[in-house]
């Protein structure tokens, strides 16, 4: 079983976010995007049940090496790059037409694993995007993989939906987006961390990938994002009720009916 | 003549998604011809009621094929008639099904997608949308580069009012054939697992919510009586789903769910910056806690600092009272 997990580094989910001057900023490091964690156990879990390989795949600057050496830290077998200064700027839609071309590359690739969405972004566009250019089996939202028949090629999922959970069957290969009931994800063990820091990760260039450049980065990019800015303030203090319970009760309930939401 | 707006209507079993009709609303104030795409098994019926929230028109495919949401199915339908019609815009609830159409379709249509706006206007025809970005701890203003495609946008849901249904609407329908044969659909739906009466959070009006402070599975039990008798929905903090005292389903923050009710009442919760990432645009916050320096006073508009095990069955008693229970 030949299995890629697609992963992105973003700021520390705990990172007081702020702009600057129009980019920005944040107080602590970069991690392994949280969602991608899910996704990069499932590949683990994959490749110890059925055999072969799990690579990690992550477009991104040069320090994005970190979250990929977490990645196989955690037991992934190899690690790839996609850095080149004409990629910047591109969309979740560019950056699923790379990474389909990258998946293309590694070649063979029998289940492509995506975390559920990046925290930065916040698309959630990826997974289906890179899907419908390979033409896989778009499996999103997964939150259990029932059973994959590595001999007769198929896969039986379950998705989460609004409504409840959907059973689905699928030929390989497939796209696997997942969630975080999938799984728990596993710490790197003390081996793992050091098979990392020595880990060889190779660099791909778009040529590499022979990316059209008419379809990458800012000129590929139908969204644009003007400004970015923080959220308004909560207009005012907050009112406390005091008194006991009964009555700070009622007047909590005055002011919820005055206010329309009850 | 008038720009073309498409809403993708979302149906489960025949019930329309609220998301979509919250489409249709956000539609109607853009200023153009509205269309709904209504795909699914035996949704004819639904055709009035999409035309009675807001669409002129109703585009209607009726077959076995299309009674699952399946993406490769319907992506390929929208995609087929959105190169026949060329709409200016489309729109969809920004649900699984909504993000997974639209993210499919804009490949297809080689053109850009905008998931999860918060707002939305068009200027000079083209989209001028605010999402959240970093897990709701910024905004983004967000637009499409020009050139003549169609653009996709998914809206949050509940981030838009749902527009009164008005029976006098009239619109015409239209019967379209669905575009992939069932051998040519590679995913096959075999079973649903529904949980019965799961109020679906990121719907829901009023939503409580328990936290570490409830000390327990047995705590939930004031959050659970205060939602029932407001009619709402019961939510959770992470530090709560992680000591197993209530399903995931149920976490509300940055891995769990966004939500934006009308009254969203924290119990025993801290308020966290990854728990305010899915909640804080909900209109009004209160914060019960013990701890009056508890951040998530900073984010609520009242707020009952003491014991939520006195609190929550003084405000339940009080609102059966009010609400005549
Ligand atoms: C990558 C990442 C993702 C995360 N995602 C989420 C997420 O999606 N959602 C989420 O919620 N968290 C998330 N967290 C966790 C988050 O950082 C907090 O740990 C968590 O929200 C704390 O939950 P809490 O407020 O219930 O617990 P605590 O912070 O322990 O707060 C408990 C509160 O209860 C109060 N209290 C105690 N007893 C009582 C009582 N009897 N009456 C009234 N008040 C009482 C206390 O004063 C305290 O304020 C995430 C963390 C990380 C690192
Ligand atoms: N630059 C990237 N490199 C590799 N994988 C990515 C990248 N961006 C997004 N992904 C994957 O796509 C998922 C959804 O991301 P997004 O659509 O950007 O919210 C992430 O959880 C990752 O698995």
């Amino acid at each position: 079983m030949n299995v890629v997990v697609c992963v992105k580094q973003t700021p520390d989910s705990a990172a007081k976010i702020a702009v600057e001057n129009g980019q920005v900023t944040w107080d602590a490091g970069l991690v392994l995007n949280p969602w991608d964690e899910y996704a990069v156990e499932e590949a683990i879990r994959l490749k110890e049940k059925h055999g072969g390989k799990a690579t990690a795949l992550c477009l991104g600057p040069e320090s994005a090496k970190e979250a990929l050496k977490t990645c196989v830290a955690m037991g992934c077998d190899e690690a790839i790059l996609i850095a080149d200064p004409v990629l910047d700027g591109s969309d979740a839609l560019a950056t699923a037409y790379v990474l389909a071309l990258a998946i293309q590359k590694v070649g063979a690739v029998d289940v492509a694993l995506f975390g559920k969405q990046a925290i930065d972004g916040d698309t959630g566009l990826v997974p289906i995007a890179v899907a419908r250019r390979l033409g896989w089996a778009p499996l999103t939202y997964t939150v259990q993989i029932a059973e994959i028949d590595a001999g007769a090629k198929t896969i039986k999922a379950l998705r989460t939906l609004e409504q409840g959970k959907q059973v689905v069957t699928a030929k390989l290969p497939a796209v696997v987006g997942t969630v975080k009931e999938i799984n728990e994800p596993r710490y790197p063990s003390f081996m793992g961390i050091r098979k990392a820091a020595k880990a060889n990760i190779a660099v791909w260039k778009a040529a590499d990938l022979g990316a059209d450049a008419a379809r990458v980065g800012t000129a590929g990019s139908a969204v644009r994002w003007p400004s970015i800015y923080p959220l308004p303030a909560r207009e005012g203090a907050v009112e406390l009720l005091d008194g006991s319970p009964e009555e700070a009760a009622a007047k909590l309930a005055d002011k919820l009916i005055a206010e329309k939401v009850i | 003549m008038a720009t073309k707006l498409w809403v993708f209507i979302e149906q489960f079993k025949g019930v329309i998604a609220p998301a979509s009709l919250e489409a249709l609303g956000a539609a109607r104030t853009l200023g153009g011809g509205v269309t709904g795409l209504l795909f699914g098994q035996g949704v004819g019926d639904l055709a009035q009621s999409v035309i009675a929230h807001g669409a002129d028109e109703v585009l209607v495919a009726d077959d076995a094929s299309l009674a699952d949401f399946r993406v490769e199915a319907y992506a390929a339908l929208l995609v087929k008639l959105a190169r026949e019609h060329a709409p200016a815009l489309l729109l969809a609830g920004a649900t699984t099904a909504g993000r997974d159409l639209f993210g499919a379709a804009a490949v297809d249509l080689e053109a850009g997608c905008l998931a999860d706006a918060v707002g939305v206007k068009l200027v000079g025809g083209v989209v001028q949308a605010v999402r959240p970005v970093y897990a709701g701890k910024l905004l983004a203003d967000v637009t499409f580069a020009s050139g003549g495609k169609p653009q996709l946008v998914t809206l949050r849901p509940r981030a838009f009012p749902k527009p009164e249904p008005d029976a006098g609407r009239t619109g015409t329908v239209t019967s379209v054939a669905p575009a992939l044969a069932e051998d040519a659909i590679g995913v096959k739906v075999l079973d649903y697992v529904i949980e019965q009466g799961q109020v679906s959070l990121a719907d829901a009006k009023i939503i409580v919510s328990g936290g570490r402070g409830v000390g327990g599975a047995e705590g939930f039990g004031p959050v659970r009586d205060l939602a029932q008798t407001l009619g709402g929905a019961m939510g959770a903090s992470r530090a709560a789903v992680d000591a197993g005292w209530i399903p995931y389903a149920h976490q509300v923050g940055q891995t769990g769910k966004t939500v934006a009710p009308d009254l969203y009442i924290a119990a025993g919760i801290s308020g966290s910056i990854q728990h305010q990432a899915g909640m804080r645009s909900s209109k009004v916050i209160v914060a019960v806690n013990k701890d009056p320096e508890a951040p998530i006073f900073k984010v609520a508009r009242y707020g009952v600092v003491g014991d939520l095990f006195k609190i929550l069955p003084a405000l339940t008693a009080e609102f059966k009272k009010r609400l005549g229970k």
